[in-house]
């Protein structure tokens, strides 16, 4: 199987910051790939790395096999929606068709513009004038006429109301239907990602905590319910993701390696969701009940 | 053609969903064999969803015997579930119309139907193990 993006070690520091640190994944062709984590988790500093915006301060990424940053060649085969969808705001539609012919090499300006031309949007009003809806349209209309091989969207729906969403999901899935272009999407609307996505990244604390297949995921983790545990292993768990305890019962969000030995455990299948959860609740947070004046 | 739902509260997988709701458009007589399924890229945008998860979904079917691809054209219906039976169902059908109406004037709800329909097919029919779906 191609890989279309792939990463080893890869970090990023801002003064004595690490952005992202140790991050090592591959994405194979073809997925559909969400990208989850909270804000400030090295999301945004992934994808511009990928796309080239960025030099890494360590470690390599790669988009189909290439060195993204400062390779125009590589970078034809990428198309990238950023946060908040930013577009220079007094260019009509069409002069930014116009404009992305005169920019790049390879450019399917008819594509777009039947696209703009099925959602209604209209070609002459500058951009700036336009619904968020049917701005973040535009910018998918004209990230898709590149025909990239690798489409990067960072966030492309947080903005947008119930609808525009849908909108949004549907014009996406219906051309990624279409060109098979692999698309790797951050997003924090998690049920959205589960119809859409067929690959989940997870960074927490500008690590990767968790990457693969959703299907393989979400068929791989439990949901232990039993006696209160202490540390000893269970058979057929390979790591406990998440742990809570009352004083005689214990929850526990494990990943399998094969079936639960344990009878005395009851066990329950999750959701892509349940699993995201997990790896984003992981580590102790630390209370703040000193400081607000409050009994812990 | 057929059009596609998803019940967005099921717990029941995208591409399953998919594959039941073509399975009893068969068994109803919706769809027949030569009839072409929705294109994938029909499907993926009208109901947001991975165009893969719909690609399974009419692999599965292949697999199964009741379609086939045709590169480039679709994926077609080869084979019916309605069997038989198709043209006794009218008759029934009429039968359950009237029988919901009395069920209805006697104040059962859609929930009461439903939850009787399912206690009496399990007492009364024996397990059909062909109608299990695979996991």
């Amino acid at each position: 199987m191609e890989t279309a993006l792939e990463t080893d070690q890869l970090g990023k520091r801002y003064g004595n910051t690490w952005a992202l640190r140790d991050c090592s994944l591959h994405l194979p062709a073809g997925r559909i790939a969400a990208l989850v984590g909270p804000n400030g988790a090295g999301k945004s500093t992934l994808l511009h790395m990928a796309v080239g915006l960025l030099r890494p301060d360590a470690g390599t990424v790669r988009v189909f096999g290439e060195t993204p940053y400062d390779n125009t060649a590589a970078l034809a085969e990428i198309g990238f929606v950023a946060q908040d969808t930013p577009l220079y705001r007094d260019f009509t539609a069409g002069e930014l068709v116009t404009m992305g012919g005169k920019l790049n090499r390879r450019w399917d300006g008819t594509l777009a513009r039947t696209r703009l031309a099925q959602l209604g949007i209209p070609p002459d009003k500058p951009v700036g004038k336009l619904s968020g809806g049917q701005r973040a349209q535009v910018a998918l209309a004209l990230a898709l006429a590149k025909r990239p091989r690798l489409l990067l969207l960072d966030e492309p729906v947080a903005s947008l109301d119930p609808l525009a969403r849908r909108e949004f999901l549907q014009a996406l899935m219906g051309s990624v239907a279409e060109s098979g272009t692999t698309v790797l999407l951050s997003s924090h609307l998690l049920a959205d990602l589960e119809r859409v996505c067929d690959y989940l990244i997870v960074l927490h604390g500008a690590r990767v905590r968790l990457v693969g297949p959703v299907e393989d995921l979400v068929a791989e983790h439990r949901q232990l319910v039993g006696p209160r545990h202490g540390d000893d292993p269970i058979p057929g768990v390979a790591s406990v993701v998440r742990a809570s305890h009352t004083d005689r019962q214990s929850t526990l969000l494990v990943r399998t390696d094969g079936p639960i030995g344990d009878t005395s455990w009851a066990a329950h299948e999750v959701t892509l969701e349940d699993v995201i959860l997990g790896y984003l609740a992981d580590g102790d947070r630390p209370t703040s009940n000193e400081a607000w004046g409050v009994p812990a | 053609m057929i059009e596609f739902v998803l019940d967005g509260r099921s717990k029941v997988n995208t591409y399953v969903q998919l594959v039941q709701q073509v399975k009893q458009a068969l068994r109803v007589g919706l769809l027949s064999p030569g009839d072409q399924l929705p294109k994938v890229r029909d499907v993926a945008q009208a109901l947001a969803i991975n165009p893969n998860t719909v690609l399974k979904a009419y692999r599965e079917l292949v697999i199964e015997g009741l379609a086939e691809g045709r590169p480039g054209v679709g994926t077609f219906v080869t084979r019916t579930l309605a069997g038989a039976s198709l043209p006794n169902q009218a008759e029934l059908r009429a039968d359950l119309v009237a029988w919901l109406h009395r069920a209805q004037a006697a104040g059962l709800t859609t929930e009461d139907v439903t939850a009787l329909v399912e206690t009496t097919i399990r007492a009364t029919l024996p397990v059909d193990p062909a109608a299990h779906l695979p996991a």
